[in-house]
């Protein structure tokens, strides 16, 4: 046996983030974390020197997303920490593994408003999954291998670790201890579940055996447990129509007949409609968010629910289900085929081709549709994203920021391949696809990546472009310059009756193409819808640097379909070209199911005199 | 006034002893507007966890929310939400009461009829400290008739509570 390695603590911390293989640490140094930058001069790590540390956290989410793997950033304290609060907050609503260090100021500092000084693990207490505040050197390895276990089992999330820095210390003895991997975290209080009961998957299959109207709403679960191959397995043994969550684009081939596109605020009409006129909806990995559902109690009014999530919470928390699964839901899929087997199925299942009908009747006469640019007009977000999507290879990631170009995105992209689509979807933040793009990069590098950037939003976080060119991370950067912050000025125009307030941007300033050749960028601009295509290939081509194209865009194109806040999915609008057809279809449904209604009153009426004249 | 309302909610929590805990479980709960009524905490007879009772007032949809968000805490091991027709509960109250020549055989009674010690006594002053444990309303009864002499100061220590023997509650466990 060899003797035991005499560390400090910041050697440890280097050690243990190598045991755990970690490839990337996206940071950024300072004092109370100096310490530890030393060491890592000396690590096989790869650090990845961010110009915010709201970068670092993006660039780690990022990573993860395309990777399946803990994103890991690390950064001082203090203002750093308040820095990446935002990162913390998004991977804690869209379940991004990610461990976050920071340091903080001696323990005997602690408290006493020292330089640097704030309450990191009180701040980021609801917006982590677990943080932790060390107090002993020899703590570290420990927590450390917690911090990953807890980060990448069970629900995913951010984790953060507090580190002192007199425990980083080369200079302080106490910093100093005999190092130890502890091969098991010892966590009484943490046992995810990941297999469901017998039971349980035995009614849930039963009710799928019966469903004459089922839809498949799948959530970013399903690519978190990497299950979209057992996805695709159960949907084409009952031949379930599919709908894919923001953040499970691409868990289900866009391209499949299967697959209705995606449901909610901006989904597509008849993803929307399926929902609401399904008799059941099966959850897989959802969590039914506001902008899902739309107005809760008109969701799916008519629909037996069975939902599948990792974390019992969610059960019931939105919407009361028949069937509670809880487990992770790559296994619980797999468990389904089985029972569905047991049972008899597909063989005894209900016919479901008028429901298939019915579904591919919405398709034909409400698909996605946009105008195309009139002569002289600026370019057309969605034409953009379509020569994107059609002049890239099949497997490019896509991130993108938070806004009208991120609906049109999700809508125009098509996608076929998991983890090919990097968003935030919970938080919505705006300044999140420059970083995120970085991350997916850095973990992927023979990848190409795009980050579908708006205005608003490259100005938040543009200068990890100079991250990007420095460590020769080429990501390409489309910036959909419509000079304005589109999907605040959309709501302006459709709910605050066009009165529009502080959305306007400016087209030429700051002067984009100028400013990305600054930070190392190779620059394009089209205004002209015939040279698009052309630039694309041309930016494609690049692969030595990062690429910026700024595609301007109409000021006044709006995102369709539409469900608006708190309204009900059955209210969605659709594109205004459409909008007749569907509004004389609702009237009509309205008038028949007046007459039924009436029809059943008198009967109703007519009961009721028996009883009195009995 | 009853202070000790029959609806509301007694959980009971198996909790990891570590720094903080008592942060996490309160934030949670504060986070959500609720307010805590009563919360006692403290070390088991293994060093390594504490247990903590909390009485919330909180409609049942929302209660069970709280508890499965609770239960996801990494530090918290287990949590029983007892009804109090299932639940052995007592408290403590510590009670600086003043009285008269006049009044004091009629405290002295009212005294013996609960389980009270008096724990100092100021004949000088006219004053005593007495501690009573028992069930919150009886608890409560108590204050009401110590009133009538004069609390000059009063501290209860919230409920604490375990399920009744015998008796199934509902339980989450992590293991
Ligand atoms: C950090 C942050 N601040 C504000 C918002 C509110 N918000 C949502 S979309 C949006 C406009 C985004 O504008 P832009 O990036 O130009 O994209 P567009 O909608 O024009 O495509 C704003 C301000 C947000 N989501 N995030």
């Amino acid at each position: 046996m060899t003797a035991p390695e005499r560390l400090n603590g910041a050697q440890a911390l280097i050690k243990s983030l190598e045991l755990e293989g970690v490839e990337v640490v996206f940071g950024y140094p300072g004092g109370a974390i100096l310490p530890v930058y030393d060491p890592l001069i000396d690590a096989k790590l790869r650090h990845v020197l961010v110009r915010h540390e709201q970068g670092a956290g993006h660039m780690a989410e990022g990573y993860a997303h395309a990777t399946g793997k803990p994103g890991v950033c690390m950064v001082t304290s203090g203002p750093a920490a308040t820095n990446i609060v935002t990162p913390l907050a998004d991977a804690m609503l869209d379940s991004v593994p990610m461990v976050c260090i920071t340091g903080q100021v001696s323990l005997s500092a602690i408290g006493t408003d020292a330089f640097q000084e704030c309450d990191t693990t009180g701040i980021t207490r609801s917006i982590t999954k677990h943080n932790y505040l060390v107090t002993r050197a020899e703590d570290i390895p420990g927590v450390i291998r917690e911090a990953f276990h807890l980060a990448t089992t069970g629900r995913p999330g951010p984790v953060l670790v507090d580190i002192p820095k007199n425990l980083v210390d080369a200079n302080n003895p106490e910093a100093y201890f005999d190092f130890v991997w502890p091969e098991v975290p010892e966590l009484p209080g943490y046992n995810p579940i990941l297999t469901p009961g017998d039971e349980v998957i035995a009614d849930a299959v039963t009710l799928m055996l019966q469903a004459e109207r089922p839809v498949l709403y799948v959530g970013g679960g399903v690519l978190k447990a990497r299950g979209a191959a057992v996805l695709l397995e159960l949907a084409e043994l009952l031949s379930m129509p599919v709908v894919t969550t923001l953040m499970a684009r691409g868990a289900f081939p866009d391209s499949h007949e299967l697959c209705l596109g995606m449901p909610g605020m901006h989904g597509q009409f008849t993803a929307i409609n399926a929902i609401q006129e399904s008799d059941l909806l099966i959850a897989m990995g959802s969590r039914f968010d506001d902008r899902v559902t739309g107005k809760v109690s008109t969701f799916a009014p008519h629909a037996k629910v069975i939902h599948v999530d990792i974390d019992p919470a969610e059960h019931g928390k939105v919407r009361v289900p028949q069937v509670a699964v809880a487990g992770d839901c790559r296994i619980s899929m797999e468990l389904m085929i089985k029972e569905i087997a047991k049972q008899g199925g597909p063989e005894n299942q209900v016919d479901i081709t008028p429901w298939r009908q019915q579904v591919s009747g919405w398709q034909e006469k409400y698909p996605l549709t946009y105008q195309q640019s009139k002569a002289g007009e600026l370019l057309k977000p969605q034409h953009v994203i379509e020569r994107l999507r059609d002049l890239s290879p099949e497997d490019t990631i896509v991130c993108s920021g938070v806004g009208q170009h991120q609906m049109f995105t999700s809508q125009y992209w098509k996608f076929d391949h998991p983890y090919t689509w990097i968003n935030s979807g919970g938080l919505g933040t705006m300044g999140f696809s420059i970083p995120a793009a970085i991350g997916a990069k850095a973990g992927m590098p023979n990848r190409m990546v795009w980050a579908v950037d708006g205005d608003g939003c490259f100005q938040m976080t543009a200068q990890e472009l100079i991250t990007a060119a420095i460590e020769k991370i080429p990501i390409k950067v489309a910036l959909m310059n419509n000079s304005n912050l589109g999907m605040v000025r959309q709501w302006q125009e459709m709910f605050y009756g066009e009165r529009f307030s502080e959305i306007h941007l400016g087209r030429d300033l700051p002067n984009y193409v100028m400013w990305a050749e600054s930070m190392g960028c190779a620059a394009f601009r089209v205004d002209d819808p015939s040279e698009l295509d052309e630039v694309i290939e041309a930016a494609n081509a690049i692969n030595d640097r990062p690429v910026v194209v700024e595609f301007r865009c109409v000021e006044d194109e709006n995102v369709f379909p539409m469900v608006s806040a708190g309204a009900s999915n059955s209210d969605a609008l659709v594109d205004p070209s459409q909008q007749a057809m569907l509004d004389a279809e609702r009237a009509a449904k309205a008038e028949s199911s007046r007459q039924t209604a009436s029809a059943s009153a008198d009967s109703v009426l007519a009961d009721s005199n028996e009883g009195v004249s009995s | 006034m009853n202070r000790t309302d029959l609806q509301h909610h007694t959980l009971i929590l198996l909790v990891e002893n570590r720094a903080g805990v008592l942060a996490r479980v309160t934030d949670l709960i504060a986070r959500r507007g609720y307010n805590i009524i009563s919360l006692a905490v403290a070390p088991t007879n293994d060093e390594r966890f504490s247990r903590i009772t909390i009485v919330v007032n909180v409609d049942l949809a929302p209660m069970e929310q709280i508890v499965k968000q609770l239960f996801k805490l990494i530090n918290v091991i287990e949590i029983a939400e007892v009804p109090a027709s299932d639940a052995v509960s007592r408290e403590l109250m510590l009670a600086k009461v003043s009285f008269t020549a006049d009044n004091l055989s009629d405290l002295e009674s009212v005294m013996a009829g609960a389980s009270v010690h008096v724990l100092e006594l100021e004949r000088s002053k006219d004053r005593l400290i007495l501690s009573a444990g028992g069930s919150s309303a009886n608890i409560d009864e108590l204050e009401d008739q110590l009133g009538v002499f004069g609390i000059m100061d009063v501290q209860r220590t919230g409920q604490i509570a375990l399920p009744q023997l015998g008796h199934s509650v509902p339980i989450m466990r992590a293991r």
